[in-house]
């Protein structure tokens, strides 16, 4: 029962981090037919970052520290998206092949930057004392970091979906993903939409990053690459622009790599696979459709 | 024709869509009130001179509101200088519920009629928390105008094919609707209903392969049976 009840929690951490990235991953695509290829970047740069800002304090240990991490890479996420959809995507809307072309290469210099600069080996993240402690779940010691980091994706989700649903960007968002030229026939400036979607997609993906730092203990310059990869899997699965969709492939791609990695070694990612394929075909539009 | 001020004037109005030349020195003015319908056979350019107008489509020439030039701003600024649009397939956000569609429709700074819309449209209230994708296609047409009706500010609607599709009583509704709306606002129409459109119109502007072949009023044309045939296709003509 402790192996399940950890590798539960373990899954579903992984999944929290997964969603993080996802999230705004998702509704770019939805709204804008954006396939962001520097959307890991975006978690590396605001690793980095926060890792870079906590060096200076003196206790990096203490919850200040943390409070910091989570500040800045919130921020220097959010920042670097923005900046990325006012100067490099903006030029090249409706133009999709230089979409690609200019996300893979922003992905692939800021990847060698980071290495540049701060070289390739891990970069420690230190954990105030009480995250890198225990709690006893069903007979499993479950890390604390691992249940911090799922209530923040779930506070997350839940700011995302009332964002969505009870503002009136949210509003815009939600009928962009479906109509993006009737949005505009009523007046709207769709493209002011766009650069939220992108700050939003930003800070939400350097929380990923900070908080990812926090899961393993350590950053380094591709980690943004891996989960990038997850994230895509989850956002075709959950469906572009839907955030429950997100959160749902989320938890499910998550449990599924843990628990099959554990009981059948190394088919945990290939099972993922197979289930994005299956549910492409049984479901095209994936769980959560075209809306949230 | 009255001597009703000019509201809508397209100069010139060219637009290509890939390889094809669409509009073709598209050129005519509507006059402020009432409806002046836009006819033609199907695949002449009649929506897309309504996105063209909207700058949905790329579009080349001169195309002013009140005087003022619109065919350099986008879509959402020529929209905001009071144009509604009512698309030929609806294009009802079908996520959002009847009410999250009007409020996207709502425009800061203009007044809104929710009583015209809802003295129109009753159903509309009734359903306002229905998912607008589960509506029938008459009351997504409802929705579809109540859109383009509800901000005073609102000069000009261009309403694409609104009784596309519907059956005999929504298309006795829309007409009212129509008729109504065009006391509160000046009305640009595609209608290939021509005994809807005879009913609602009196100025017409007729389009053919990508030009306008003839401007003047639907009782001139329609009671030629000659040019009622060659523009519109028509075996007959004359009857209201």
């Amino acid at each position: 029962m402790s192996t399940f009840a950890l590798l539960a929690v373990t899954g579903l951490g992984l999944g929290a981090l997964y969603f993080m990235v996802a999230s705004g991953l998702s509704l770019i695509l939805g709204l804008m037919r954006v396939l962001n290829l520097a959307h890991g970047a975006f978690l590396t740069v605001a690793a980095y970052a926060a890792w870079s800002v906590i060096q200076m304090i003196p206790d990096q240990t203490g919850w200040l520290a943390m409070v910091v991490a989570i500040v800045v890479g919130i921020v220097a996420g959010g920042l670097f998206a923005t900046l990325t959809e006012m100067i490099l995507i903006r030029p090249l809307y409706r133009r999709e092949i230089g979409q690609v072309l200019v996300t893979v290469g922003l992905w692939l210099a800021t990847v060698s930057l980071i290495h540049g600069i701060f070289g390739a080996d891990q970069k420690i993240i230190a954990l105030p004392t009480a995250l890198t402690e225990t709690t006893a779940i069903l007979g499993a010691a479950i890390p604390n970091a691992r249940l911090i980091i799922i209530a923040f994706a779930v506070v997350l989700y839940l700011l995302l979906y009332f964002f969505l649903k009870r503002t009136r960007y949210g509003l815009i968002i939600r009928a962009g993903v479906e109509n993006r030229a009737m949005v505009s026939a009523l007046g709207i400036d769709v493209q002011r939409a766009f650069t939220l979607v992108f700050t939003i997609g930003g800070m939400a993906a350097g929380l990923g990053g900070v908080l990812t730092g926090a899961n393993f203990g350590e950053i380094d310059p591709y980690r943004g690459t891996a989960m990038f990869i997850s994230a895509i899997i989850v956002v075709v699965m959950g469906g572009m622009g839907s955030i429950t969709g997100s959160a749902v492939a989320a938890v499910v791609v998550g449990l599924m790599q843990q628990f099959l990695n554990y009981y059948a070694t190394g088919v945990g990612d290939f099972a993922v696979v197979i289930l994005l394929a299956v549910v492409l075909l049984v479901r095209p539009g994936g769980f959560g459709g075209a809306t949230t | 024709m009255s001597d009703r001020r000019t509201l809508l004037e397209l100069r010139d109005v060219d637009v290509y869509i890939g390889e094809s030349h669409i509009l073709q020195s598209v050129s005519f003015a509507v006059r402020e009130g009432g409806i002046t319908g836009l006819l033609g056979r199907n695949g002449v350019g009649k929506t897309t001179t309504l996105r063209g107008i909207l700058g949905l489509v790329p579009r080349k020439g001169s195309i002013t509101l009140a005087g003022e030039e619109i065919s350099r701003l986008p879509t959402h600024e020529v929209v905001r200088l009071g144009i509604g649009y009512v698309p030929e397939d609806r294009d009802v956000f079908a996520g959002l519920t009847v009410s999250e569609n009007l409020r996207l429709a709502e425009r800061p700074g203009s007044e809104l009629r929710y009583d015209l819309v809802y003295d129109l449209f009753p159903e509309l209230r009734e359903r306002a928390q229905q998912r607008a994708g589960t509506l029938s296609g008459g009351q997504q047409q409802m929705v579809s105008l109540a859109r383009a009706l509800l901000n005073s500010g609102n000069k000009i609607l261009l309403i694409d094919e609104p009784t596309k599709g519907l059956s005999p009583l929504y298309t006795r509704n829309v007409a009212e609707a129509l008729r109504r709306a065009a006391e509160v606002a000046t009305i640009l129409l595609v209608e290939q209903n021509l005994s809807v459109a005879h009913k609602l119109v009196k100025d017409v502007i007729v389009l053919d392969q990508g030009r306008v072949v003839y401007s003047g009023d639907i009782d001139d044309l329609m009671g030629d049976p000659e040019l009622a045939r060659r523009h519109l296709g028509l075996a007959t003509a004359g009857s209201h």
